[in-house]
């Protein structure tokens, strides 16, 4: 089956007062339709500019998305118009994202409006806009509210209702839960996995949450300072990861209990700057089984076994399936 | 009066007057903190735990907030009386807060070296130089190589924004530190090393905390005490083992059976039934009651009060009242 999405040597470069950042460097990966592909690492890795450039909110700086077999990474503006149909964003931020000027019906009104959706009558817009309230758990009477009268879980969900309004086949998530309390963030990804099997929806999911990514995705990439460092399926990555940096992440998960101990790996070392990175292993400075080989050339994304691909030195030379790491690295939580 | 602990907040009410009515954001809320104590403070979304954090900093929106009852004692003193310049004294000096929204507190026009260095200098007499010397360090500490000093805000990842905000805040060494949501764009390796800088502050400065989070795995590492909010009202509050080992208000239990199991295979997540009711039309009884698989008839017309069961573990549910449901 080909793939819904397609990414290719996908790169995004910024430039900054002291040199060029490697937002995203080097991306490849694909998705097929109806999956959801989760997207963790560490803050300021590059997931939001890869969500943003996918959508093209940003212009990728070279590389190739393919859409549904069409290479999408220049588009016209009249294509840009059908895509922003097919492809929506939820944002991280549930505060700025929203106009505050607006009300809840107009927010998700509004892109029907430049669509010329339902023929351009507003009427039917406005039935449609309640319908999408019905569909997300907002109640009709907030349609004239502003967003600042309402809490995170309220807005967060005049987010996902504005990313349906234009019925499209493939949202990328950015962080779309971690505003709201875990009771409210079970219904909402219950929500998005009932509309993902409804309306036979893709998603790149994107959080921090460990127990999350989890819980809905089918596939994960682990992202280090723009590059993917490791990328297989969510029970694959779930019961051992290959890279040292997936290995300290998933040591680091908050667990909710109390009265438990257990280990957690402790990243020690200078954090490497993503402006102008020399050609090296990018986790080299903080990785705890670094080698000379690490500093020395950059590895490459490979695949390891069936289904899982690591980008290490240390899979060439055959030590990284069991990496213990130093007890000097580890830290006994008690809780 | 006399004041046995550092914070004493004493039925603290804040209402919002909007076009759509009255919210009552919260209620009636009691709560005390002690020297060097952490608190996490936990409940659902809209549930006032922003509103109490801004009462406590004397920071609510006038229009449209009002505080209707209440007082706030930091040390003795009701700072609910100071004048506005005491309590940017106050505010500087002795509470810092992190604000959910980290745009809120940064200035998208200066950059974030200079930020930091500004507020460095506030409170210690340093030079300018001096100053931004230490505000490379600062930002190193929060995992920001020093290099990105002279960016704006808004080159910033969201969890970068975050780790400014926390780093202003504990280069002020205060003595009351409320964090809002800290850690929701962090991912869980800066997370802890985060933590770790809040729990070095405490240990140093014998700093309280109240930390406002949705992550109950983040309130088991690092709070003593937690406080379980809903609908503008304590419905649960203890130290760390009551409350997750000896859980007792419904909402509470229903809260920690929501949580994505990192261990498990579930296909659907167990949830609360419904929504928090409105605040502007808060019910006459227990405002859970709607929601709550335990709920009685009794339940809709009562609003239990919030009893000790066991010493320092409060709960309000009628099953926990004296005389208790019929
Ligand atoms: N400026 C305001 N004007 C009107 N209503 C407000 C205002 N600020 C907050 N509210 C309302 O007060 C209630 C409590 O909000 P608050 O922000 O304190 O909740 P919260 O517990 O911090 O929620 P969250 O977890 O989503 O941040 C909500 O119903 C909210 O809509
Ligand atoms: N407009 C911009 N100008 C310059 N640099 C930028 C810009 N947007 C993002 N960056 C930089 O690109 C890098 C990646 O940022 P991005 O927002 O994609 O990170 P992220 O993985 O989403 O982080 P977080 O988890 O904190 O949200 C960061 O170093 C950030 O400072
Ligand atoms: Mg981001
Ligand atoms: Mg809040």
């Amino acid at each position: 089956m080909a793939s819904l999405l397609e990414v290719r040597h996908l790169k995004k470069y910024f430039q900054t007062p002291s040199g060029t950042l490697h937002a995203v460097d080097d991306v490849n990966f694909a998705i097929e339709s109806g999956e959801t592909l989760g997207v963790v690492g560490e803050s300021g890795c590059g997931k939001s500019t890869l969500g943003r450039t996918i959508v093209h909110l940003l212009a990728p700086t070279s590389g190739q998305i393919i859409f549904d077999g069409k290479d999408i990474s220049s588009p016209s503006k009249k294509e840009l118009k059908q895509l922003r149909k097919e492809m929506q964003m939820v944002f991280q931020d549930p505060f700025s994202s929203l106009n505050p000027r607006m009300t809840v019906k107009s927010i998700i009104q509004e892109a029907m409006e430049i669509h010329k959706l339902y023929g351009g009558d507003r009427r039917r817009q406005e039935q449609e806009v309640f319908k999408l309230m019905d569909t997300v758990g907002l109640a009709k009477r907030l349609a004239d509210s502003y967003p600042h009268e309402l809490d995170g879980g309220r807005r967060q969900r005049i987010g996902i209702a504005r990313a349906l309004a234009l019925e499209p086949r493939f949202i990328v998530c950015d962080e779309p839960v971690s505003a709201l309390d875990v009771s409210v963030q079970a219904q909402i990804l219950n929500l998005m996995q009932d509309l993902q099997e409804e309306k036979d929806l893709t998603y790149i999911f994107i959080t921090h949450d460990l127990s999350v990514v989890k819980h809905i995705s089918d596939n994960i990439c682990v992202m280090y300072l723009g590059k993917i460092v490791e990328q297989c399926s969510t029970d694959k990555l779930f019961e051992k990861q290959y890279h040292p940096y997936a290995q300290a992440l998933l040591s680091a998960i908050p667990i909710p209990k109390v009265g438990i101990q257990r280990k957690r790996i402790l990243l020690k070392g200078e954090i490497t700057s993503p402006i102008d990175p020399k050609p090296c292993c990018r986790f080299v400075a903080r990785c705890p089984h670094a080698i000379s080989l690490c500093s020395e050339e950059e590895p490459k994304l490979l695949e390891v076994e069936e289904g899982r691909f690591v980008a290490c030195h240390l899979q060439k030379i055959g030590r990284a399936v069991e990496l213990t790491v130093p007890d000097a690295d580890v830290v006994i939580i008690n809780q | 009066m006399a004041n046995k602990h550092f914070l004493e907040i004493k039925d603290l009410s804040i209402h919002y007057k909007t076009d759509s009515g009255l919210v009552k954001a919260v209620n009636n809320l009691s709560l005390n903190l002690d020297k060097g104590e952490s608190l996490g403070l936990v409940g659902e979304t809209g549930a006032g735990k922003t509103t109490t954090a801004l009462g406590i900093m004397n920071l609510i929106p006038d229009p449209p907030g009002i505080i209707a009852s209440g007082e706030i004692f930091l040390e003795g003193e009701n700072i609910l009386m100071l004048n506005r310049q005491e309590m940017r004294k106050l505010r500087g000096n002795k509470i810092s807060m992190v604000f959910q929204d980290p745009m809120t507190s940064l200035n998208p026009v200066m950059s974030v070296g200079k930020q930091i260095a500004e507020s460095i200098q506030i409170h210690e007499k340093l030079s300018k130089v001096e100053a931004e010397k230490r505000a490379v360090d600062v930002l190193e500490m929060v995992g920001i190589p020093g290099e990105r000093f002279n960016e704006y805000p808004h080159q910033f990842s969201g969890g970068m924004r975050q780790r400014v905000v926390i780093a202003i805040a504990l280069a002020c060494k205060p003595d009351l530190l409320i964090a809002d949501e800290p850690t929701t764009a962090l991912d869980v390796t800066i997370q802890a090393q985060v933590l770790d800088l809040i729990s070095n502050l405490k240990r140093e400065q014998n700093t309280s905390m109240i930390l406002i989070t949705h992550d109950l795995g983040v309130v088991a590492e690092v709070c003593e005490k937690v406080a379980i909010m809903y609908a503008g009202e304590l419905v649960e509050y203890g130290t760390l083992d009551d409350i997750y080992n000896h859980t007792k208000h419904p909402y509470s239990i229903g809260l920690f059976a929501s949580i994505p199991n990192i261990y498990s295979e579930e296909k659907r997540l167990t949830l609360i039934p419904g929504l928090m009711p409105d605040p502007t039309d808060l019910p006459e009884g227990c405002s859970f009651c709607s929601r709550c698989n335990r709920a009685v008839e009794q339940c809709k017309v009562h609003n239990p009060a919030l009893v000790e069961t066991d010493p320092g573990h409060f709960v309000r549910c009628i099953h926990y009242e004296e005389g208790g449901a019929l």
